[in-house]
């Protein structure tokens, strides 16, 4: 597999060794090994049940791997889980927005919970409240908006703390393509700072954005580079052939 | 039939079908469907006895002779009280009542037997503690009955002519005998198991069903300080809920407040932990809001009819007043009862505080463990 240098600031953003995951008889994750690189947009593919929601929360800190060992921004996932989480950000599948409260309280909520208070707290949701374009909704609840509102707050909330790293799991599910491409703006600014971004997707043109691309199923990983180093690795012309074709064979070795 | 009625009809299979494959699926329902009726039955059958049995009583006997003797073999003969030890004055007869070690005193004077031979009506009185409704008005004429067939067979056996023997009752602290005066205490502590369980169990789960847990818990915000977050809140809503009962009591009801208030709120903190504990293990076990709300109402039933929050838990066969045993309610009933209608100090609640305490951590080491687990 390709060997990545370490990125500016040193250590990697991610390094996995054999990491695997089980639950009861089924594994979800087994023999992962993948480096991330500081400032990398990276985006995690596979199909449904491949085992990309694991590897996230495994790497949040969210839940203890079966086996092998994650580092995330240098620290280890299992026995520094808490100072991983103060420089992660992450925005799961569901938004984990409070729908009783207002855009400004979500948004004051998070930041506080990570930390932030005072001048500081203040000056820093004026910010993110304008560079996200959410002035006219600062008072709106958060369950009455729309679902490129949600996803759009629910991204300012998972920053709220301008982490180093930032797990986006399936963020433009159910979005339309103009918040779409708003979105990814919002990620290729948020590259250009500095952050590293894991992303998983199922639009195929999300993942021809990415720098590089990891291929999951049923828990391996199998495949892996740059949108082009992979399509010609398949001798396909688009990342979609490229996913039909392993979702096709990894059918074939299920039937 | 119309052809329009059959279709309509044939939609109902289904949706018959459906229902009762979810139902199948969903076990905890299941169970709680099937098991409801049962256990309220046991529950309601088994509480619902008016006829007060085995009341823990002391006897202050002054008149140590026999026919004192006698008299006490007819009330413990009665069924109704249970001797459960003697008193040498009426101090330590009113520290056991204070210390609800006794719910009742047989009081003898010293010249009891010596009346009765000169044929003067003697007198007895019998105490009950009417600030818990163990002591109901059936133990009293219990008492009355017992020493008036006792004054029938003294006046056919010794001819007498005056009434021989008079049993006088007392009720303390409830001396009108008012269902409010202690039915009013033990809302305060039905309404915090209420509000304390199912507030708490259904926020959890609210949270975890709308995946705001997890995105708290990756949060820097650490379990612990998660956890208290969730639950202080609620602890300070029943506070909040036990002054307005209180004042309320106090304004409607007329309901004394002989104790230390202080000390009342103080107590109600292992209570509060306790019932906190019963909310966060049900939410670990709950995948629903509805599951979360219907587990906290079965876990009510037992705390309304077992407690003797309303039915004298001293009238329950024994297997119901086991369960009783784990309840916290059954405690903070006699340290509420205690503090409000008796004034009793701590010295005499330190028992029931005590159990509090214990069931709570042990609730609490359970549920806090289940829950980190769920969260890990
Ligand atoms: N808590 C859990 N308990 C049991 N099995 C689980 C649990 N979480 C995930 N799984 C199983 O692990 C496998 C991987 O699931 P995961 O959610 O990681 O897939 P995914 O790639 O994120 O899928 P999707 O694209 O649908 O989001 C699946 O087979 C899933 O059923
Ligand atoms: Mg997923």
């Amino acid at each position: 597999m390709t060997v990545t240098p370490a990125g500016p600031s040193g250590a990697p953003a991610v390094v996995t060794r054999a990491l695997r995951k089980e639950f009861g008889a089924s594994v979800a994750v087994e023999g992962l090994d993948l480096t991330i690189n500081r400032g990398e947009v990276f985006g995690l593919l596979g199909p449904n049940g491949s085992g990309k929601t694991t590897t996230i929360r495994m790497l949040c800190a969210l839940m203890a791997p079966t086996s092998g060992s994650a580092e995330v921004v240098g620290l280890d996932i299992e026995h520094q889980g808490e100072r991983v989480r103060e420089r992660i950000g992450y925005m799961s599948q569901r938004y984990g927005l409070y729908d009783d409260l207002t855009v400004y309280e979500n948004l004051r909520f998070y930041s506080t919970v990570y930390g932030l208070h005072g001048d500081a707290r203040a000056k820093r949701l004026a910010e993110h409240i304008h560079t996200l374009g959410l002035d006219d909704r600062i008072n709106q609840l958060a369950g009455t908006l729309s679902g490129g509102w949600k996803q759009r707050l629910a991204l300012a909330c998972a920053t709220a703390h301008s982490p180093e790293m930032l797990f986006l799991d399936e963020p433009t599910a159910g979005v339309d393509p103009a918040a779409r491409r708003d979105f990814w703006k919002s990620i290729y600014d948020l590259a250009a700072a500095g952050t590293t971004i894991l992303v998983t997707t199922h639009y195929m043109d999300e993942a021809e954005r990415c720098q590089r691309l990891a291929f999951l199923s049923r828990g391996h990983l199998i495949a892996l580079g740059t949108p082009k180093e992979i399509t010609t690795q398949f001798g396909a012309t688009s990342i979609e052939d490229v996913f039909i074709e392993l979702q096709r064979r990894d059918e074939g070795v299920r039937v | 039939m119309s052809l329009v009625t059959r279709v309509r009809l044939s939609r109902f299979w289904p949706m018959l079908w459906k229902e009762f494959v979810q139902m199948r699926r969903d076990r905890l329902t299941l169970g709680m469907m099937t098991m409801l009726p049962a256990v309220q039955l046991m529950l309601f059958g088994y509480a619902i006895q008016t006829d007060v049995r085995h009341l823990p009583t002391v006897v202050l006997d002054e008149s140590r002779t026999a026919d004192s003797r006698r008299l006490i073999g007819v009330i413990a003969n009665t069924g109704n009280f249970q001797i459960v030890g003697e008193v040498a004055s009426r101090e330590a007869l009113r520290a056991e009542i204070m210390a609800s070690r006794a719910s009742a005193a047989l009081v003898i004077p010293p010249d009891y037997a010596r009346d009765l031979r000169a044929g003067r009506t003697a007198t007895a009185q019998m105490i009950v503690d009417a600030a818990d409704p163990q002591s109901s008005s059936a133990a009293m004429s219990g008492a009355q009955l017992a020493a008036a067939a006792l004054a029938t067979q003294i006046v056919t056996e010794r001819a007498a002519l005056v009434p021989p023997l008079e049993m006088r009752v007392r009720p303390w602290f409830n001396p009108a005998q008012r269902s409010a005066i202690f039915i009013v205490p033990g809302v305060i502590g039905v309404l915090l198991t209420i509000t304390l369980t199912l507030i708490t169990s259904t926020a959890i789960v609210r949270e975890r069903e709308r995946g705001t847990l997890e995105q708290l818990v990756v949060t820097p915000i650490g379990k612990t300080s998660l956890m208290l977050g969730k639950l202080v809140p609620f602890m300070l809503v029943g506070y909040v809920q036990m002054t307005v009962v209180l004042g309320l009591g106090k304004l409607i009801f007329r309901i004394p407040t002989e104790g230390s208030i202080p000390m009342l709120y103080l107590l109600a903190l292992p209570f509060m932990f306790a019932s906190l504990g019963v909310g966060l293990l049900i939410s670990t076990v709950a995948r629903s809001q509805a599951q979360a709300m219907q587990l906290s109402f079965f876990f009510m039933l037992p705390n309304i009819l077992l407690s003797g929050y309303i039915f004298p838990r001293v009238a329950m066969p024994e297997p119901a007043q086991w369960i009783g045993l784990v309840l916290p309610l059954t405690y903070f009933l006699k340290v509420l009862r205690g503090i409000l209608l008796k004034g009793v100090v701590f010295t005499d609640v330190w028992q029931p505080t005590v159990s509090m305490i214990v069931i709570a951590t042990v609730l609490l080491a359970v549920s806090v463990r289940r829950f980190r687990k769920t969260i890990e």
